[in-house]
């Protein structure tokens, strides 16, 4: 195993220090370190941040491979600075079963440029009829600890209260997509003055507030843990402030494309900004930005959704709700948050890497930057800015919402267990 | 003008006063003669797009184009939102091979016309697209007002009725307020979208109190199935909240008019002795269409060939 080191990052956007990256671990942090034989990564200028976690990930494999896989979602990871994401259930089949999750993660382990942890359904299907089987996903080979219905809310309050409480027995969190169904029939963009005048049927923010509110008094009434996916309206952060000064086990993650984007974009008809949820307004971009400041919002989860062209080059109703979001995570929160000072790069790390890792109960990532750690790394240049161009991306869709905007910050080297999978800002395989 | 007609705010006053001057002189020329066709688009192509069935405005813009001596080509992508045919691109591009000058787009979809105009080099005039706009209604309506009182400045203009759904009452209330009138806007509250209030308009649930300060009132078609999707327990309430009969026409100034842009539901929106009183505008509104369609093709294609 080739050993490295690291010149001049500055860990967290600390003093310059050489990091030692020997066997898979971080062997030595420190002033002017040597070792023979090592390669050197010439990091002066570059952030170094524990690589990043994603607990919100479409993958795609199995069933729509012509959109992404496991390996080309791997790629478009890595090159956003991730060592590990979450693949959610919603493949075809349905990661509801200890053979669909360990294939996905077995696919993960082969590709070897982020660790795949598969996500599996809370529900048979997806259904929201029956619990799929919970307990043989945790102990399949994928250790699957987060559950997850989504693009479909576990709406059932009853089969809800069960989910939290059954995953109790293996430290598991049911992570919710919080839309009360029958407030959304049709919906295509958020309910407001835009859907008004553009003659979509509106996708009101209390469908989302009211699932959450539900929920976190069911986590509290039963004692366990609850994840919120995807908030977006400042209603919803509400809520999980008032949750969280309560006690409640609740943890919640926001989209790099909630923080950035607003209904406003709906006014082109370009159904590459049609997502579910819907983007909203500048009052709840403004929330949200508050709430992961202040870690009311625990993580930013990228909700990366590759859609076929043929699903999106159409009319606005009839695409696919969805876009990418791996490789310009984290150029939108250093755009959104670290440029404006709502955070600092520590605060990058928590919400990033070490919250998520936490939530996911993600052994070996999110850990500091500290000797005899896993060597999951990533070193970002925070002065490159660069406009985005969605043919130049990994993923094999195109489906990027930020085509043509310039963002800041250019992940230059990704660290995975000791091994780049990212280098020169390329990917190494 | 702009090369596209999508919606309403496509036009500015000078624009759509130039549209009705223009349908008005169309008017005059063809009036009284016998063979009532102008050479203006000789050679130009004109696509009929519907992706939805709508006998009445396809048969309106058919006739416009014909009249204006255009070719016509009536094209009939009906497709349901499930069904998976040609894509609207697909569609787009294969217009576009064949050479139409303009493409009137009728579509379930919000929106589809805007995004046919990425795709086509000629003008694309929206002909309703789903719950959004349907600008040459309005403009047609906006004639047959200033035909009927004169003027449209300061004429107060009531629409009652669905206006959620409504892609009549989203174009009337952006082109109307452009000419100058005064909209108010009467419905029960489900039947208005959240957000109402950013338009240029009043908004009202009480249609007895706007009648007498109406000098015309437009009528929207209700569609059956929103009668089992609780925006108003029943027909029979719905109509006498909101239906205008015989009783609330009386209500009206005298020389206020009644609008409907049909096909009307007779006995639920509109009593059939409201419909057919001298007030009612909805003949002359169907045979506006034809001409009020003319000027915007005409004022679209007529200019210099591309």
């Amino acid at each position: 195993m080739t050993t490295y080191l690291i010149k001049g990052a500055r860990p967290l956007g600390g003093e310059p220090a050489d990091i030692l990256v020997k066997d898979g671990r971080i062997a030595a942090i420190g002033d002017s370190l040597s070792a023979t034989g090592a390669e050197v990564v010439e990091a002066a200028g570059l952030i170094a941040l524990p690589g990043l976690v994603d607990l919100h990930t479409h993958l795609r494999e199995p069933g729509r491979e012509d959109a992404e896989t496991v390996e080309t979602g791997s790629r478009a990871a890595a090159l956003g600075g991730f060592t590990a994401v979450h693949a959610m259930a919603n493949t075809d089949p349905v990661a509801d079963t200890a053979g669909v999750v360990e294939q996905v993660w077995r696919l993960g382990q082969e590709a070897g440029l982020v660790d795949v942890v598969p996500v599996g359904a809370v529900t048979v299907g997806l259904k929201g009829e029956r619990l799929a089987e919970l307990g043989a996903m945790a102990d399949s080979a994928a250790r699957v600890r987060v559950f997850s219905d989504d693009g479909h809310c576990v709406s059932d309050p009853a089969l809800m209260r069960r989910a939290l409480e059954y995953v109790k027995a293996f430290d598991g969190v049911v992570a919710q997509h919080a839309e009360e169904p029958r407030l959304t029939v049709g919906a295509q963009m958020h309910e407001g003055d835009r859907s008004a005048r553009l003659g979509l049927t509106g996708w009101p923010a209390a469908a989302e507030e009211a699932i959450i509110a539900r929920d976190v008094l069911l986590a509290e009434h039963v004692g366990a843990r609850l994840h919120v996916c995807h908030v977006s309206t400042a209603g919803s952060v509400e809520i999980l402030r008032w949750a969280k000064s309560r006690g409640v086990q609740v943890t919640a993650e926001v989209t790099p494309h909630h923080l950035l984007l607003t209904d406003a974009c709906a006014e082109s008809y370009d159904p590459v900004f049609k997502v579910n949820p819907p983007l909203r307004t500048d009052a709840d971009v403004e929330a949200l930005r508050a709430g992961l400041a202040d870690g009311t919002i625990d993580a930013v989860g990228t909700d990366h959704a590759p859609h076929a062209v043929e699903d999106k080059e159409s009319e606005w109703a009839q695409a696919r709700p969805g876009m990418l979001g791996l490789e310009q995570a984290l150029s939108v929160v250093i755009e959104t948050m670290v440029e404006p000072g709502r955070l600092d790069w520590a605060g990058v790390a928590d919400r990033m890497s070490v919250r998520p890792a936490a939530i996911g109960r993600v052994d070996g990532h999110g850990r500091p930057l500290a000797p005899g750690e896993p060597a999951n790394l990533v070193l970002v240049d925070p002065s490159a800015r660069a406009t985005v161009d969605p043919a130049a991306l990994a993923s094999r869709s195109r489906n990027s919402p930020y085509a043509g905007r310039e963002l800041p910050g250019r992940v230059v080297a990704t660290f995975l267990k000791g091994t780049p999978t990212v280098l020169d800002g390329k990917a190494v395989k | 003008m702009k090369r596209h007609l999508l919606e309403a705010a496509d036009l500015d006053r000078d624009d759509a006063t130039l549209v009705l001057d223009t349908a008005a002189q169309i008017d005059q020329a063809l009036a009284g003669r016998e063979v009532k066709k102008l050479p203006t688009l000789r050679g130009r192509t004109v696509v009929n797009l519907f992706y939805e069935d709508s006998t009445r405005t396809r048969i309106s813009f058919e006739l416009a184009a014909k009249r204006l001596s255009a070719d016509v080509i009536n094209f009939s992508a009906k497709g349901s939102s499930v069904s998976k045919g040609e894509s609207l691109k697909d569609t787009a591009l294969t217009l576009e091979a064949m050479g139409a000058d303009a493409v009137v787009v009728r579509h379930w979809a919000s929106g589809a016309p805007h995004r046919l105009a990425n795709w086509v080099r000629g003008s694309v005039v929206n002909a309703g697209d789903g719950t959004h706009e349907h600008p040459t209604q309005a403009l047609l309506d906006a004639y047959t007002i200033r035909q009927r009182l004169g003027r449209l400045d300061g004429v107060r203009v009531t629409i009652v009725g669905d206006v959620l759904h409504s892609r009549v009452a989203r174009s009337n209330v952006g082109l109307l307020h452009t000419l100058g009138a005064e909209v108010t806007l009467v419905a029960p509250p489900t039947l208005l979208p959240v957000g109402v209030g950013s338009w240029p308009a009043e908004v009202g649930y009480d249609l007895d109190a706007v009648l007498p300060k109406s000098d015309v009132v437009m009528m929207l078609r209700v569609q059956a199935e929103r009668m089992n999707a609780s925006y108003f327990p029943s027909a029979r309430e719905y109509s006498r909240r909101y239906g205008l009969d015989a009783r609330r026409m009386a209500a009206l100034p005298d020389d206020a008019i009644v609008m409907h842009p049909g096909p009307m539901n007779r006995g639920m929106e509109i009593a059939a002795e409201v419909a057919d009183s001298v007030r009612s505008t909805i003949v002359e509104q169907v045979a506006n269409g034809v001409s009020t369609r003319m000027a915007v093709l005409y004022l679209l294609l007529g200019g210099s060939p591309q």
